[in-house]
């Protein structure tokens, strides 16, 4: 460990451009699901533990459409509309069901579905690590010490370029409005004419688009496997209870932070710790969460 | 009626607990396994169920107690201590003399359900605050953090895992040895659990459930409940995983901390039965267990898909459980009763009215 930290800022300094690099770009990935689940959490009160796997399932849908040999844009968009299918599938058979129910209920019943969808996947696509190879240039900086991958420029991009669309349909379109108006007050809302349940069906597609496209960015720049879900999720949760709902500069800014916390610990204290630093970084946040909320004697709920 | 309801379970149990192994003998260890379920659906229920706190993240000390017990029965009699005996792999195979083993085994699994206990202690520090889905969310986290990092350390074999010390004796007395143990286990938790709904302590995390502010306000001291309520689970927890990892034989990261199949099946069976009942968690896990064990092998790869499907269609359609559907169902015969002395001088009076 000591060793890793003296080459970091000691001996070669520069590797740090890679690291906070790496960091950027998983962390604009993250920032896509997390912004998803603010969006059904804050809606209409689901904690969807099936996250990380619908970005899963963007990415293997990535995976079988780039092997018949159709191009990146056209594949992200073939896959948030198939998401937005299934989104609105699994809303209608169970989410719709556990609306109004406790909180346990929906976080449970996603993660029965979160199991229920590894499983499929393992089944469909094995248990392999898998990812795509775009086959795009790689260009070096530093003699060679920083790397990046021109796949890696492009997915970073296409985030930029899918959360500025969002933001802009949040905003001006009306059922982005419609959206808002329910999470304020869905009472209000019915009286005043917006149908809710094709609302709440909206968000639940909107959420799973949201997660397939940032499947497609994960697979291109990182790996896929049927059981690499349950962290994307952690990251979600972990991001939102840090950021808060519908505060998207919060959600961006948390995302990257997860990001760069992640590939510091990787680089530090080895890869063993890959998957115990998005779950202890969730333990960090709550626990920080509850601190600031006991000094005016309040709980986190 | 109720105590005519549980003289007819308890006899029933009991009949199936004392004559089961000794009718199927082949089926010792998969009874074992069942009354290992039971014992976890109860002590997940106290916390789940009683007084409100889901927690998805019981099985960390069911992990914990698993390789505390490892670590105390290895170094008990084994010379080179643990890190030696891991670090060669398995070839080392210390022989214990019975009572060597035995000693080992008792120590281990109280040393086991103690750790479970003392870490229920130092996490409710910080846990507790956490109310609902953050609760929820915060145990899942616990527990997956505990399994990564239970493999980074060495010092109980990393990644690759310890072998347990070898069962003196033959295969059949083994298997009766630890069927003995999960039964008393289980046993033990159900009545201890029983007896605690029914003091102060049951009524005080039922509080809890159903409004923890006014429980708060009416002068509960909650946290010092909650405590006592996740400590049971706790203490209980980490005893079986003692026992689970002897029977295993072999512990590793899947054994030790089996998140997705025994850490959700706790939760799925107690809510098939019905949580917040004293029979709810029992009955849920025998025909969980019943069901598991029939269909399993014949689904072939497909047997997670059910699970996570079971899951869903119980969660989604029928939440209340089977206990919670005859309560209402048949609230004559299983309905909840305030108060005992009421109700007798009640069965007396309207005692026709069925």
């Amino acid at each position: 460990m000591l060793d890793n930290l003296q080459l970091l800022f000691v001996w070669a300094p520069v590797i740090n451009i890679q690291i906070i690099l790496e960091g950027i770009f998983v962390g604009a990935v993250f920032a896509l699901s997390a912004y998803g689940l603010a969006l059904v959490w804050g809606v209409m009160n689901i904690k969807n533990l099936a996250q990380g796997d619908f970005v899963i399932m963007g990415g293997y849908m990535a995976l079988a459409l780039t092997a018949a040999d159709i191009p990146l844009a056209l594949i992200l968009l073939i896959v948030i509309t198939a998401m937005f299918i299934y989104g609105w599938i699994v809303y209608v058979v169970m989410i719709r069901r556990i609306i109004d129910q406790d909180m346990f209920v929906s976080l449970l019943a996603t993660f029965g579905l979160s199991l229920l969808m590894q499983q499929v996947m393992n089944l469909i696509f094995g248990p392999e690590v898998r990812t795509v190879d775009m086959e795009l240039p790689v260009y070096d900086f530093f003699d060679n010490m920083v790397t990046i991958p021109s796949s890696k420029i492009i997915s970073l991009f296409l985030a930029a370029v899918i959360a500025t669309c969002v933001v802009i349909f949040m905003k001006k379109s009306r059922t982005g409005q419609a959206i808002r108006a329910t999470a304020q007050d869905p009472r209000a809302a019915r009286v005043l004419g917006i149908d809710t349940d094709r609302v709440y069906a909206f968000t639940f597609a909107f959420n799973a688009a949201l997660c397939g496209a940032a499947g497609v960015l994960v697979s291109i720049i990182w790996v896929i496997q049927p059981f690499y879900g349950i962290t994307y999720s952690v990251r979600s949760f972990a991001i939102v209870t840090a950021a808060g709902l519908g505060n998207l500069p919060g959600v961006i800014s948390a995302a990257f932070g997860i990001g760069l916390f992640e590939k510091y610990t990787g680089i530090i204290l080895g890869t063993a710790y890959e998957v115990a630093a998005p779950v202890s970084i969730l333990l960090l946040v709550l626990i920080w969460r509850q601190i600031s909320m006991r000094r005016n004697r309040q709980v986190v709920k | 009626m109720i105590k005519s309801n549980d003289v007819m379970a308890y006899g029933a149990l009991g009949v199936l607990g004392i004559l089961g192994p000794i009718l199927f003998p082949d089926y010792t260890l998969s009874i074992a396994y069942l009354w290992m379920m039971v014992l976890m659906a109860c002590t997940w229920d106290t916390l789940g169920g009683q007084m409100g706190y889901n927690s998805l993240g019981n099985i960390t000390f069911f992990g914990v107690g698993m390789y505390v017990s490892a670590i105390v029965q290895i170094s008990f009699f084994y010379d080179g201590g643990v890190g030696e005996y891991t670090s060669a792999m398995g070839s080392i195979k210390p022989e214990f003399t019975d009572s060597e083993y035995f000693l080992g085994l008792f120590w281990g699994i109280l040393a086991a359900s103690v750790a479970g206990l003392v870490l229920s202690v130092l996490f409710s520090s910080f846990m507790f605050g956490l109310r609902g889905p953050y609760f929820a969310i915060g145990s899942l986290g616990l527990a997956i953090a505990a399994a990564e990092l239970t493999i980074t350390i060495d010092y109980v074999g990393g990644a690759s895992g310890i072998s347990m010390p070898l069962f003196p004796g033959d295969i059949e007395f083994r298997s009766t040895f630890f069927y003995m143990l999960c039964f008393g286990a289980a046993v033990i938790a159900h009545f201890l659990l029983r007896w605690l709904y029914s003091t102060q302590f049951g009524l005080a995390i039922n509080a809890i459930r159903d409004d923890e502010d006014k429980a708060e306000a009416m002068g509960i001291p909650t946290l010092v409940y909650k405590r006592i309520g996740w400590g049971i689970a706790a203490f209980f927890m980490g005893g079986i995983g003692a026992i689970a990892g002897n029977m295993a034989g072999f512990i590793d990261k899947e054994v030790a901390y089996p998140v997705p199949t025994f850490g959700i099946f706790m939760v799925a069976m107690v809510l098939l039965g019905g949580k917040g009942t004293l029979w709810g968690p029992v009955l849920g896990a025998i025909i969980f267990h019943v069901i598991k064990e029939t269909t399993w092998t014949y689904l072939l790869n497909l047997q997670w898909v059910a699970l996570g499907l079971i899951l869903i269609v119980n969660i989604v359609y029928f939440q209340q459980g089977i206990m919670g559907w005859l309560q209402a169902k048949f609230p004559e015969r299983f309905g909840i009763v305030v108060d005992p002395s009421t109700t007798q001088v009640g069965s007396r009076q309207g005692g026709d009215g069925q």
